[in-house]
């Protein structure tokens, strides 16, 4: 057993959620451009990719995260990747956030009035153009807010990484417990420090519901 | 690659996917139905209650949605001891998986209760029924029908969040995947075959509590 002072600990921990906020990042990033690729394929035609892109969110939506995570993690070596637990979470992880963002961005994409589509069409532009300069920065608009509190979901998601041996906030936590014996307060500060993190994000997006509003 | 995809070697631990499946259905049974109760209770309170319930309710809610559901689980399982609060590895998964359900039930429910004209409530006060009669007989029925497809995905949310109760060694279906796959070596094809199971309970769960809520709600204009 190791003793350290609160501030110790404080420190320890505050180090490692950088590496939550780095892998949050780098699920949003990467899952908001698979997201954007498969709202693409959701709505170009013919229709035929619209149900792949379903079964896929189906798929990601009715399963559990952790056993997303074991897959990618034991699945990789198989294709003859050698994965280390941050490309194991990375890949795991964009792969939910994609599935999710899609689905979020169809109710804003389905939400501005189909007169839209109709007139770009008819002024001649093609599926691309019609998207890129009509739909989606309409869309965008009444994207913003749940997509910011999908944000919240998708860093609290991060705390399995640890399962898999990422060195974040969550195992880092844990690693201290097992070093100080002290649970309750090592859990204790380690859910306030995921709280300080989502909490800020939690009301931006509250704030810019009421701002940005619906149509 | 030499490596060849072998399911068979699953087949003889049949019973014990099935013992699995069997715990986490019923972690998620109890945890819905004590976690529903509560949260009714919770959104009559935030919606009515005197202002320090509100606080408590609102601050509660706000704590439990922006920490992650595994930091609960260690908190309650490993950190409440140390009050001398002692549970088992079952009991401190049910207790995390109905705190976490109850937080993000009330928020449903309140809006539900919100959805309800305010002239429901008027007319039943004026015909003499007591208030709290007003709010189960005549606010509660229809603040849960109109929000009744948030509730049932919530309830599937629990299903699949309480994979992660398998780290408090709870042998719940991802816990009998960790000891299928230690005894086979056989990890992708362990998982895979749980991950399906999930999703084949995820879909026939969804199906069934909207099946049983088209009863429950017949007749009302959805």
């Amino acid at each position: 057993m190791i003793s350290l002072s609160v501030w110790e600990i404080v420190h320890f921990l505050l180090l490692a959620a950088r590496w939550t906020l780095l892998l949050s990042a780098i699920a949003f990033l990467g899952g908001g451009t698979a997201a954007l690729l498969l709202l693409f394929l959701r709505y170009a035609q013919p229709r035929g990719g619209a149900t792949l892109v379903r079964y896929y969110i189906e798929l990601l939506q009715g399963t559990p995260l952790l056993l997303q995570l074991f897959l990618v993690f034991f699945g990789l070596p198989l294709l003859g990747i050698e994965v280390s637990p941050l490309l194991a979470a990375a890949v795991a992880l964009i792969l939910y956030a994609g599935a999710f963002l899609a689905e979020i961005w169809r109710g804003c994409v389905d939400a501005v009035p189909r007169g839209q589509w109709e007139a770009s069409a008819a002024l001649g532009l093609n599926f691309i153009s019609q998207m890129r300069y009509v739909i989606l920065p309409q869309a965008l608009r009444i994207a913003v807010p749940p997509t910011v509190g999908f944000l919240v979901q998708l860093l609290k998601a991060t705390a399995l990484s640890s399962i898999v041996g990422f060195n974040d906030l969550t195992r880092a936590g844990t690693i201290v417990t097992n070093a100080t014996f002290q649970p309750f307060l090592v859990y204790g500060l380690v859910a306030l420090i995921y709280f300080a993190m989502c909490y800020p994000l939690t009301v931006c997006s509250r704030f810019l519901e009421r701002k940005l509003g619906s149509y | 690659m030499g490596y060849q995809l072998d399911f068979w070697a699953l087949a003889g631990y049949l019973s014990l996917f099935v013992q699995g499946a069997g715990t986490t259905l019923a972690l998620t049974a109890v945890a819905s139905t004590i976690g529903i109760a509560l949260s009714i209770g919770g959104a009559a309170t935030a919606r009515w209650g005197v202002r320090w319930a509100r606080s408590l309710i609102a601050a509660y809610v706000e704590l439990i949605r922006n920490t992650p559901f595994l930091i609960q689980l260690f908190f309650i399982f490993f950190g409440l001891p140390s009050l001398g609060i002692r549970l088992t590895a079952l009991q401190a998964a049910v207790l995390a998986m109905t705190i976490n359900l109850t937080a993000y039930s009330i928020e449903i429910l309140r809006a539900g209760i919100e959805s309800v004209p305010r002239g429901q409530r008027e007319a039943g006060l004026a015909l003499g029924i007591s208030p709290m009669a007003v709010f189960i007989w005549v606010i509660l029925p229809q603040a849960v029908a109109n929000v009744y497809p948030a509730l049932v995905s919530q309830i599937v949310i629990t299903m699949l969040e309480s994979a992660v109760v398998s780290q408090i060694a709870v042998v719940d279906l991802t816990h009998v995947a960790d000891y299928i796959q230690s005894r086979t070596y056989r990890a992708f094809e362990t998982y895979f075959a749980i991950t399906l199971i999930y999703l084949c309970m995820a879909i026939s769960l969804r199906w069934l509590l909207a099946r049983a809520g088209s009863k429950l709600f017949l007749g009302r204009p959805r």
